[in-house]
């Protein structure tokens, strides 16, 4: 009830801002996933802040982020870009999923083609299906996150260099983020350490299984010293967990353990455990954003995990100052081929298929101990610690884009 | 051999996690024939509860006043809620039970908000309790089993050997009967649903930790306690305890087998398409869905469940 007091309080409090400038946030606020969809609004409306105090946009427009609902859904996410295309907006962004985004690139590009002069933009700060900048690559879509390609690039490159792993183990959700996360370690490691046995490769159903002894029986039976997963969410929580209560020693290399909720769950069970590779984390060295990331935490009261969200707005509000428009077709010119110097280092956007390439950071969960782990992660004692730092150079991989420009 | 006991073991515990997560529901579907989908909330606010006394006094009274938590909301939904929506029969009891569980889910997200809480595994159940062949047994998992067990005998032992029992079993068969010779039936519904509930939460209080506590965690229970009610039998705490350890194992050992259905086929000398999607499944993907087949075979030939009494 305090919350809610507090939350009506606020609302009621503020001063309404006159923004110039909207960007729609297209993520589930309800339902399941709801705590993403929450946390990412939080950090939007935290860089949101940060821009327009340093004088906004075009000398002087200020930025506005308003979260539309699409309860993660393909379907409410076509209903709630409409809404958003109704008042106007047209800076979309949107990262929860890659059935929603998909079907919001494809909205997008239909809304495009069937009203020039009308056009938006698509920024995507977390759907990593890398067919959204190969085979369905659009010039209003400009991707934010590393791809699953990327990520399995930076965490194959850090496992050519541990000579100690002979035996390596997949275990994914069935369902398309699994496949791609399954296809691509094959891929990669096969070209990087050829040695390197794939001695199991499993699918699960998503969300289904509670309890994993018997996947990690089988896991420890093959005799694996690595384990890929792309799961998230409890499908990792609970495999981690049942691997810690077996006492299985093998690393497991994640997408997302740094994701909400998870350093909580998993607490213990993941130190030393549980490695995770993501654009960069507060315990990295050096990092710029480290008084940024305390301060919105201070206020938020959650931590700053979604680097990429204040790369892509503060990109953003440089491609409209270059452009010295707000038209989308303009912006997203100026955004193509653009550097940055991002909170893990410099980044840019590569122009054939408008994906962000970026340095990866390959990190280990572990205790706080005052000097490399300063920082935990969600309060919890716990938090990351830098193995290595994947240069972006690195990660500039192949695509199969033929961009149609406008 | 190896591999085979751990299978065995891995399949029992997950036999009696089943159990001790579908106790609750196969009390009151046996007894008041209610199909309560709110099990999953009861379930969930015992976790939370246990988790806010924790914060407070730590795990053991929580264990012992969240589930007794769960019961009272338990007996409030069935004396001001099922009773009322009785009279319009079955779908209304559970169209009623089915919107509670979306008016829990809320109102612990407004409470506790919607982030994971940590909810932790008391300092004195961490650890191993013994280690077979290099893997290394969980004591909290020896616990849950303990649990489950005691859940198995206190229900058995209370339907069977004592009055109430007696009063509860005859109260759902001949209500009228029973309120004939003085006993309140309604009164009797109201303790056998606060006791289910009270059962849910108790799993809640333990599961909470073992997985994880989040507004989405019912959702995450899911359908499988449905499972092994309808396998079980309809009115057979016994024969739900029998499907548990029956889907468990099965479950358990089929993970561990990684030949697709191609290969078992090729092995008894039928051909088989090999370009067809559905024999290149491996029978460790086919595992999950293993329980949901059992129960619509189950459906078809033995409508009644394992140890039913009565027709579904």
């Amino acid at each position: 009830m305090l919350r809610l007091a507090a939350a009506v309080a606020a609302l009621l409090c503020a001063a309404p801002t006159m923004a110039q400038v909207k960007v729609a946030y297209i993520d589930p606020m309800t339902g399941p996933f709801a705590n993403v969809g929450e946390l990412g609004l939080r950090h939007f409306q935290g860089v949101i802040e940060k821009i327009n105090a340093a004088g906004g946009v075009l000398g002087g427009q200020k930025l506005e982020v308003i979260a539309f609902d699409n309860k993660g859904t393909p379907q409410d996410t076509i209903i709630v870009l409409q809404q958003a295309l109704d008042q106007g907006i047209r800076i979309m962004t949107q990262g929860n999923g890659s059935g929603a985004a998909a079907a919001l690139l494809d909205a997008v590009n239909k809304h495009n083609a069937r009203n020039p002069g009308q056009e938006v933009i698509y920024l995507n700060y977390a759907a990593v299906d890398p067919d959204l900048t190969n085979s369905k690559c659009s010039y209003w879509h400009f991707r934010f996150d590393a791809n699953t390609h990327q990520k399995m690039e930076a965490i194959t490159s850090y496992l050519a260099n541990q000579k100690n792993v002979k035996k390596l183990y997949l275990i994914n959700q069935d369902y398309q983020h699994g496949h791609q996360v399954s296809k691509y370690a094959k891929d990669l490691l096969a070209k990087k350490r050829p040695d390197v046995q794939v001695v199991g490769d499993d699918l699960h159903p998503m969300g289904k299984v509670k309890d994993f002894s018997p996947y990690v029986a089988k896991i420890r039976a093959s005799g694996a010293d690595a384990i890929i997963t792309g799961n998230w969410g409890n499908d990792l929580t609970l495999l981690v967990k049942a691997a810690r209560d077996a006492d299985l020693n093998a690393n497991f290399y994640t997408y997302y353990a740094g994701g909400i909720g998870t350093p909580t769950a998993i607490g213990a069970a993941g130190v030393g455990r549980v490695v995770q590779v993501s654009e960069g984390h507060i315990n990295m060295s050096p990092n710029r954003s480290l008084q940024y990331a305390l301060d919105f935490k201070k206020k938020y009261k959650t931590d700053y995990y979604y680097q990429r969200i204040n790369t892509e707005m503060l990109m953003l509000a440089k491609a409209i100052d270059q452009a010295k428009s707000l038209e989308p077709k303009k912006v997203a010119a100026a955004l193509e081929d653009m550097r940055f110097e991002a909170d893990g280092g410099e980044v840019w956007i590569r122009k054939a298929d408008h994906q962000l390439v970026m340095p990866l950071y390959i990190s280990i969960f572990a205790k706080v101990d005052g000097t490399d782990v300063k920082y935990d992660v969600e309060d919890t004692g716990y938090g990351f610690r830098t193995l290595a730092v994947i240069p972006a150079k690195d990660l500039d991989v192949p695509n199969t884009c033929k961009m149609e420009r406008p | 051999m190896q591999s085979a006991l751990i299978s065995l073991l891995n399949g029992v515990t997950y036999g009696l996690l089943l159990f001790m997560l579908s106790s609750g529901l196969t009390l009151i579907f046996s007894m008041m024939g209610i199909l309560n989908f709110a099990h999953a909330a009861f379930y969930m606010l015992g976790a939370y509860f246990a988790y806010q006394i924790s914060t407070y006094v730590g795990f053991w009274p929580g264990l012992v006043f969240a589930p007794l938590l769960v019961g009272v909301v338990g007996g409030l939904v069935e004396r001001y809620g099922i009773r009322k929506v009785h009279r319009y029969g079955h779908i209304a009891e559970l169209l009623f039970t089915f919107g509670l569980t979306f008016l829990f889910e809320e109102i612990v997200k407004l409470i506790w908000g919607k982030a994971t809480v940590d909810y932790r595994i008391p300092f004195s159940l961490e650890g191993s309790l013994f280690t077979l062949f290099n893997t290394s047994f969980p004591v909290y998992k020896g616990f849950m089993m303990l649990v489950s067990v005691g859940m198995l005998v206190a229900l058995y032992a209370l339907l069977t050997y004592t009055r109430i029992g007696l009063i509860v079993r005859a109260a759902l068969s001949r209500p009228e009967m029973v309120e004939a010779l003085g006993h309140n039936v309604p009164r009797v519904f109201t303790w056998t649903f606060a006791g289910g509930a009270a059962m849910a939460g108790l799993a809640g209080v333990i599961g909470g930790n073992a997985f994880v506590t989040e507004p989405g965690m019912a959702a995450a229970l899911g359908p499988i306690v449905f499972v092994i009610v309808v396998v079980g039998g309809l009115g057979s705490v016994v024969g739900a305890f029998a499907a548990s350890l029956l889907i468990g194992i099965l479950q358990t050992v089929m993970v561990s087998i990684d030949y697709s259905v191609l290969d078992i086929a090729r092995e008894i000398g039928v051909k088989l398409p090999p370009e067809a999607a559905l024999t290149r499944l491996s029978i460790t993907q086919l595992a999950p869905i293993m329980p949901y087949m059992l129960m619509v075979l189950m459906l078809i030939f033995r409508p009644r469940g394992l140890m039913g009494a009565r027709e579904t």
